[in-house]
């Protein structure tokens, strides 16, 4: 699915360069939920930006479905676009469109026609669980909603990979599971590749299959999630399992005590 | 008032609002594709082009400091070359289009910048050109803020038409200074800004309502 071969970001600002992402080496399966996860500054979101080319890499390939990316042509980079979605943080709906027209928009821009463009933004917004707020625009949504939104938008092109930038981070404890769920579901239905970047453990833990986890622009540690929580070999790694079980403990002890 | 000056007042007010409106289409109609070049070429634009951005807006603000009575004397003779005389309120449209274009690029530059740059992004990362993005996502996502500026430059141009009314063009502006000026008529002179106060107080109501109807956020 996708295969990353030394790939580096540079970010040249006046005399200084800083290097986001050195050297990462990455392979991910076609079907599974990856987790990249690192603390703030780990370099992760400008990596996740690499995969479909909204930051150049400086150097390395990305390659996509056999395709290196880098070599292609901008006319073919917006083709593969389309298969690759994408969600993020701050949802990043257009704000004066309504629900479904939003939905649209990937559709329009992949030259489908109006009405068949709709009937697929319903049917996708029916799979999100959101079909009765069509014709609401952004602004009258929760953020677990807009984020449910984004989703279906997301999968308007029928996408071969989801990726996720921060997709819950902006949100409350419960919607972030409602949402991750709502990704598992879509990744096991539709056979969706899920690409996850966040800093919390508790999304890793609930829904990936692999991981990989950054620090500094590189990649520390990767491999499959049971064997990264069992045997943590690298410092961050061990404070990312260590918070994450502080965590799940004490909120036991809150459930406990109630 | 004689049934005369009533006359005059109301030709004035037709003079006035042809002037400026017409101005502000044909303004808009340069001025916003100037606005999306330098919205778009900026640093952090979608395709950014310094030397066009440094053209473009070194145009805009030469033209922009120039005062608007100078402008209008200075193109004399390109107002003769396109509408065959230099006076009149047709003859002023075409100074109050030169000065009121860069102007208007400079709004249309600012609203499009308020557009939110996660959602360029998002449109990027679904496969949209440079042009959908122009065409789908700036324009239609700035609709409100564009419509809150052409309020602005509506009552700017208008200004500037009255300004015209001293080296002969048309409208209210016109009247107010042949008669309150020229014939020390001062109520005729307090009518007219009276009038052109009204004209403002309008254009700025109903723009500022239909934003309000228009912007979903």
């Amino acid at each position: 699915m996708y295969k990353l071969e030394n790939l580096s970001k540079e970010f040249h600002e006046k005399e200084n360069s800083i290097a986001a992402v050195k050297n990462v080496n990455l392979h991910i399966e076609k079907g599974e939920i990856f987790g990249i996860i690192g603390f703030s500054g780990a370099g992760k979101s400008t990596l996740v930006r690499c995969l479909n080319l909204l930051e150049v890499p400086t150097s390395g390939k990305v390659i996509f479905n056999g395709k290196n990316l880098m070599e292609i042509s901008q006319t073919e980079l917006r083709k593969y676009r389309q298969k690759i979605g994408m969600i993020f943080q701050s949802f990043n709906l257009l704000a004066q469109r309504n629900i479904v027209d939003n939905v649209c928009y990937p559709l329009e821009i992949a030259g489908v026609k109006k009405k068949e463009a709709r009937k697929k933004a319903l049917a996708l917004l029916k799979l999100v669980g959101i079909e009765e707020k069509a014709k609401n625009y952004p602004s009258q949504l929760s953020g677990g909603q807009k984020q449910r939104v984004a989703i279906a938008r997301a999968l308007a092109t029928d996408p071969d990979v989801l990726l996720c930038d921060e997709a819950t981070s902006a949100l409350d404890p419960i919607t972030t599971t409602a949402i991750l769920e709502l990704l598992k579901e879509i990744n096991q239905k539709l056979g969706v590749t899920i690409i996850i970047i966040t800093h919390e453990m508790k999304v890793v833990q609930q829904i990936c299959d692999s991981v990989a986890v950054m620090s500094e622009g590189t990649i520390v540690e990767q491999g499959a999630v049971k064997e990264i929580f069992a045997t943590p070999e690298s410092e961050i790694t061990k404070r990312l399992v260590w918070d994450w079980n502080f965590d799940s403990r004490s909120m036991y002890y809150e459930e406990g005590d109630t | 008032m004689s049934r005369q000056m009533i006359e005059i007042l109301t030709n004035g007010i037709v003079e006035t609002l042809y002037m400026t409106i017409v101005s502000t289409i044909f303004a808009y109609l340069f001025g916003i594709p100037l606005g999306v070049i330098l919205c778009i070429t900026d640093k952090k634009g979608i395709c950014h082009n310094k030397i066009i951005n440094l053209l473009v807006g070194m145009t805009v603000n030469i033209i922009r400091s120039i005062p608007f009575l100078i402008l209008l004397v200075a193109i004399l003779p390109l107002t003769r070359l396109l509408v065959g005389t230099t006076i009149g309120s047709t003859a002023t449209i075409v100074p109050l289009v030169i000065a009121a274009t860069p102007f208007v690029a400079r709004m249309v530059e600012s609203s499009l910048k308020e557009v939110d740059m996660g959602v360029i992004e998002a449109a990027k990362a679904m496969g949209s050109s440079s042009f959908q993005i122009i065409w789908k996502v700036l324009l239609p996502e700035a609709k409100p803020s564009l419509l809150v500026g052409c309020t602005i430059s509506l009552a700017t141009i208008l200004s500037y038409s009255a300004m015209a009314g001293f080296v002969g063009g048309g409208g209210l502006g016109a009247i107010a200074i042949n008669y309150g000026y020229y014939r020390y008529q001062a109520d005729i002179m307090w009518i007219t800004v009276i009038l052109l106060v009204g004209i403002v107080q309008l254009f700025q109501e109903i723009g500022l309502r239909f934003v309000r109807k228009v912007d979903k956020r």
